[in-house]
């Protein structure tokens, strides 16, 4: 029987929810949460210990979670290795990709995660990391799960793989040679294909370019007569949330005045408050300006580092968000940043 | 968020925790923070201390506002 170890956040791993993000790299014999279905669906493989740790914890202590992990493994045998699935969950699909690729280069075993395609994580490490296309969320546990299962069977077992898009794994930008069913030599198809492209008809390449999207440098600005907006992800509203802007997979943003305000009021004073599902809210309930910094923003307007801050504020909720509605969020934002002449911004997300 | 403000020709500095997540998104000016739950202010440490790295850190992203890059740049703190 070959042995297999999984990596689960600490939501999986069933310690908790976001009040536990900080919850230190631990390991547990045998299967936890997720890891039954796991199991479950190994053939000739069972799942000998569950690594666990709080995205938060892996998000701002990277080198010491990972440290942490790699040491829990140092002792023992394992032939393959697992994490998540981690859905659109950016932080955790972060975590599940760093580990990954730690294990791989230390111990040198394939390593099997799954991931949302709009998840960071899987630009960050689709090259690294066997990374199967999986669903927005944890609804999608019994479709995710058994793309990897099956696949790791398929490793464990030497059978030949057939290559990303054969698999359903996202491509890893390596070549692979593969012998065509109906051998028709590349020469042919390479005609074929050009003959498609001056007929104008589609084709599919074979060799596809990665699509890198980079958006020009913006200029330099001069501080001293610059008007500063401040843009945050990070959920801050006004305690009514009167836009009643969604805790996640926002399609709703707000635009609040700050005229005369020296710092952000928090939600016991009735002010200003967090409503992102994302994070634990205690400490941005406690005190906003640390996610959104208009009290040292203000500071510098005084001291006249900066011309002026913009009157308004905007928010909204970066978690789950949709990179489409992100965009046309933005651009709504952009248009009245544009006609109040504002000359840069500072965004916060958390 | 922040690549569309860029493209629209507004100078933008992103300050985030996961610096990794927000060059692979594509942001140009980044400034990082210390966590995710308070970027800008560890609760556990006295008001004082939280505002010294608040201004700091809002003071790096100024300045980094102010500076002609030419690649991808992350802020020292």
């Amino acid at each position: 029987m070959k042995k297999g170890i999984l990596y689960l956040n600490q939501f999986f791993g069933q310690i908790g929810g976001e009040d536990k993000a900080d919850y230190a790299p631990a390991i547990k014999e045998g299967v936890v949460g997720a890891g039954m279905l796991l199991n479950n669906l190994l053939e000739d493989a069972e799942i000998t210990h569950t690594l666990i740790c709080g995205d938060n914890f892996m998000g701002s202590n990277e080198e010491e979670a990972v440290e942490k992990l790699i040491g829990f493994l140092e002792d023992k045998e394992f032939d393959i290795f697992f994490a998540g699935p981690a859905f659109q969950a950016g932080r955790y699909g972060n975590a599940c990709g760093l580990i990954c690729k730690a294990v791989k280069e230390k111990f040198g075993v394939p390593v099997i995660t799954s991931m949302h395609e709009e998840n960071p994580g899987v630009d960050m490490f689709k090259k690294d990391v066997y990374i199967f296309k999986g669903g927005d969320s944890a609804a999608k546990m019994r479709k995710d799960m058994p793309k990897m299962a099956k696949f790791g069977n398929k490793l464990l077992k030497n059978e030949k793989i057939k290559g990303a898009e054969a698999e359903g794994y996202y491509p890893r930008g390596i070549r692979l040679e593969v012998f065509l069913e109906d051998k028709t030599p590349a020469c042919d198809r390479a005609v074929d294909m050009l003959l498609k492209k001056i007929n104008e008809e589609p084709f599919t390449s074979e060799m596809p370019i990665p699509e890198l999207d980079r958006v020009p440098i913006a200029p330099a600005i001069e501080l001293s007569d610059a008007k500063i907006a401040l843009v945050t992800s990070g959920g801050i509203v006004p305690v009514d949330n009167p836009d009643k802007i969604q805790s996640s997979s926002a399609t709703r943003w707000g635009r609040y005045s700050i005229v005369g305000l020296e710092r952000l009021g928090n939600k016991a004073e009735g002010a200003y408050k967090t409503i992102h599902a994302g994070y634990d809210p205690a400490a941005a309930d406690a005190d906003p300006n640390i996610v959104l910094p208009l009290d040292a923003l203000r500071a510098y307007e005084k001291e006249g580092k900066i011309g002026s801050i913009h009157d308004y504020y905007y928010a909204t909720v970066g978690t789950g968000t949709a990179e489409g509605e992100a965009k046309r969020m933005a651009l709504e934002v952009i248009d009245y940043l544009r006609n109040d002449g504002v000359d840069a911004v500072i965004l916060t997300s958390c | 968020m922040v690549k569309e403000i860029e493209k629209a020709g507004i100078t933008v500095v992103q300050m985030a925790n996961l610096i990794p997540v927000a060059k692979t998104v594509g942001a140009n000016r980044m400034v990082p923070t210390i966590s995710i739950p308070y970027p800008l202010g560890d609760p556990q440490t006295p008001k004082e201390e939280q505002w010294k790295l608040r201004y700091h850190r809002v003071g790096v992203a100024l300045d980094a506002l102010a500076t002609e890059i030419e690649d991808q740049t992350v802020f020292e703190v």
